[in-house]
């Protein structure tokens, strides 16, 4: 027999798996580019690593998703990290070593990886 | 808890199934694990998402794609290129009849779900109906942990009857008042029953509640039991619909195992527990005292009330017995509170109704909508208007106890006693749509035909006199139909429905009546000129060759009767009165020149 509390953690943890059904607004996105040049580019390795670490982290409301491409080829793997309100920060050239950065400083809390973004990476 | 970055679901509601959702289902789970996804990707299988028409419905999360009309060959297509790639298959997805246009258009974003309200179905094609931890997720069982470890009965009851709460099975009592009566009532035991004995031709609602969220019902008649003090429930379901007694076979047993079912749930010292007992589809066994006759392994014939369930109902002890939907109802009462529920609908009518939108329509399917909603915006906003620029001609509600409702009073809203007043009822939730090409007469006799088969035989008005409305009927259609037949259906009718045993006999009349007022030029036009306005009595029929006819002869050299007479070349004539109405001809001619009149 499950007690109230225990009731509440299956709630929980459920929840972590089928809340984006529910509002998808709320959610910080993770969309890889994954059309043939990404994908050649390797950005597989790279989304796998994304969901990686957001298992381990246990993050909440962080989708991942893919879109195809977005006409940089050359800066392949693209990943974009829409954290709501705060609008989009493109990072390029990724590899799946740099994807722990990004969550840590950037999703969980909210600094962008400057160096590995666009602009950086453009200014060089 | 792994991490999934999509998830697909497909429809399992019994629309879907049928055309084919479990070879999807299979497919893609194949597909997914050939590249590799099966880790990334999860595959769930939901229940009804009301759009049945656009079935075999697939939607990707977290986009909310909105994939219809899919078929086995698709899937390799959906996997490879949006799960894989990302890239959406815009050539699958719904496409919105009304803009026109093809688009990918989200679930919500549709004209179909924009004036809707989901309560009863808010978790029907968005969880995993057999899996219980889903439900727990949506806010499941939490009404059932309130009412248990912070409601007196009495307060629950109280909450019930403040939210104005009617029954949604037909009769629209209001639920609070009969928890309240079976409360009052003494006996050594009491049982809860649910009725999804689901009847009326066309309906579909409580079938897609079971299999879509049965835990919902379940939860919902525990927080009755305790209410009401009973500690057995039962749900009777009719056995055509396998999908959803097994998906309540297995929400009973997953819930026994959380201990939300059986003995001193959730450590509250409150035992209740349900069983299923299957129905074998006669439409009377959904009439409350045949139900439970059927329950105790009698035949399932209506008794006279009083006395009611309350006092004396299943095996002679208190009972309550209320709808599926009435059920699906409690749990979100419960949680968000009474006001919160008055706060939809209108002020006798409060919260939503499901209805299953059928007929000539574009979108059919299942649409919940606050009450008041006027017809046409379920006609034209949600349902997508008349197929092939049609005329609508009238909409029949409250399956055959119902009545249609013509095109003048589209605009009256959707509530119990507007519906009542106008000679309709609301009924369980069966909506047809009729255009110019169904004839009013014909459709009158289709729901008498139904009752005439479905009457049990234990009272004279019932059995007898709806036979002989049927006769007079079926006299009219084949024009044979005599001056003072409309009166003798009229008094007949009313005749019945003041002293039939149960509501099958006493409603049975409404079709017959309804459009005997509102389309009594079409009655008439049958019986006086032998003429069926809609041009759909074959009886009433005939058929001419107009001038579009080339002289081929081919109607001649295909008329079983030889009624068509013509020389070669020339325009061909029909002797109506050999002709037989075969309709051999019409198919025959690739000139379009055969009309039936
Ligand atoms: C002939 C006949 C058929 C009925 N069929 C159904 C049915 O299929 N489902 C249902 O819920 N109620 C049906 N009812 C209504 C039930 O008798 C009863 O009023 C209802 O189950 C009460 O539940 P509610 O108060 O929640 O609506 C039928 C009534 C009659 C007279
Ligand atoms: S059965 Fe699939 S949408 Fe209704």
């Amino acid at each position: 027999m499950k007690s109230i509390a225990e009731l509440e953690a299956i709630r929980q943890k459920t929840l972590e798996r089928v809340a984006y059904r529910k509002d998808a607004d709320s959610d910080i996105r993770v969309v890889v580019g994954m059309a043939t040049c990404g994908i050649a580019a390797g950005a597989r390795p790279v989304m796998l690593a994304f969901m990686d670490e957001i298992r381990k982290r246990n993050l909440q409301n962080v989708t991942v998703s893919q879109t195809g491409c977005i006409g940089m080829c050359r800066l392949e793997p693209m990943v974009d990290v829409i954290v709501p309100g705060q609008g989009k920060v493109t990072y390029v050239k990724l590899n799946p070593n740099m994807v722990p950065r990004i969550v840590t400083e950037h999703i969980v809390n909210g600094n962008p990886v400057l160096e590995y973004s666009i602009g950086a990476s453009e200014d060089q | 808890m792994d991490f999934y970055r999509a998830q697909v679901l497909c429809c399992g509601g019994t629309g879907c199934t049928s055309s084919g959702s479990g070879e999807i289902i299979k497919r893609f789970e194949e597909q997914i694990v050939k590249f590799g996804l099966d880790k990334e990707i999860k595959i769930v299988r939901t229940g009804c998402f009301g759009l049945c028409a656009a079935g075999p419905v697939v939607i990707v999360y977290p986009e909310g794609t909105f994939y219809s009309h899919v078929r086995v060959e698709d899937v390799d297509e959906i996997v490879s290129e949006h799960l894989l790639k990302g890239r959406i298959v815009k050539h699958l997805t719904y496409q919105d009849k009304e803009r026109g246009e093809e688009q990918h258009l989200s679930l919500e974003s549709i004209g179909f779900y924009q004036k809707q309200k989901r309560i009863v179905l808010r978790n029907c094609g968005v969880i995993d109906p057999e899996n219980i931890d889903e439900y727990i997720a949506f806010d499941g069982y939490k009404a059932l942990e309130k009412v248990l470890t912070s409601m007196k009965p009495a307060e629950v009851i109280q909450v019930v009857l403040d939210s104005g709460l009617r029954g949604r099975g037909g009769a629209g009592f209001p639920t609070g008042l009969k928890w309240k009566f079976a409360a009052a009532s003494k006996g050594e035991q009491k049982y809860m029953v649910c009725n999804a004995d689901e009847g009326d031709p066309g309906a579909f609602m409580d079938r897609s509640v079971l299999e879509g969220d049965p835990h919902a019902v379940l939860e919902a008649m525990t927080i009755a039991g305790f209410a009401v003090g009973a500690t057995e429930g039962y749900i009777y379901v009719r056995a055509e619909y396998p999908i959803a007694v097994k998906r309540l076979e297995i929400a009973i047993k997953q819930a026994r195992e959380y201990g939300l079912l059986g003995k001193n749930i959730l450590g509250s010292g409150f035992d209740f527990d349900i069983s299923i007992r299957l129905g074998a589809g006669a439409f009377v066994c959904g009439e409350e005292t045949a139900l439970m006759a059927s329950i105790e392994g009698m035949r399932g014939e209506p008794r006279s009330k009083p006395p009611f369930p309350a006092v004396k109902g299943l095996f002679a002890m208190p009972t309550n017995i209320n709808n599926v939907e009435t059920f699906a109802n409690i749990p979100q009462i419960i949680i968000n509170g009474a006001d919160w529920f008055r706060s939809i609908g209108t002020e006798k009518s409060t919260g939503t109704k499901v209805f299953a939108l059928g007929g000539k329509i574009n979108n059919t399917g299942l649409v919940e909508i606050p009450m008041g909603t006027k017809l046409r915006e379920i006609i034209y906003d949600i349902g997508g208007g008349i197929p092939g620029g049609k005329k609508f001609k009238a909409v029949q509600t409250g399956g055959p106890s119902g009545g249609c409702i013509p095109a003048e009073l589209l605009d009256i809203p959707i509530e119990y006693d507007t519906l009542t007043q106008i000679g309709s009822m609301m009924g369980s939730g069966g909506m047809i749509v009729m255009d110019e090409d169904n004839c009013m007469v014909d459709i009158a006799r289709f729901f008498l035909d139904f009752t005439v088969d479905e009457s049990c035989g234990k009272c004279t008005p019932c059995r007898i006199g709806t036979r002989r409305m049927l006769e007079i009927l079926d006299r009219i259609v084949n024009g044979k139909g005599v001056e003072g037949d409309l009166e003798k259906l009229e008094r007949l009718g009313r005749n019945i429905k003041a002293t039939a045993l149960c509501g099958l006999g006493q409603t049975a009349p409404n079709p017959v009546l309804s459009t005997i007022h509102y389309f009594r030029d079409e009655y008439e036009a049958h019986i006086r000129d032998k003429r069926c306005p809609a041009h759909h009595c074959q009886a009433l029929l005939n058929f001419y060759i107009t001038d579009k006819c080339r002289g081929c002869t081919a109607c001649a050299k295909v008329c079983p009767a030889d009624a068509i007479t013509g020389v070669v070349k020339e325009r061909h004539v029909i002797d109506t009165t050999k002709c037989i109405k075969c309709g051999s001809c019409v198919e025959k001619c690739r000139f379009g020149a055969i009309e039936k009149r």
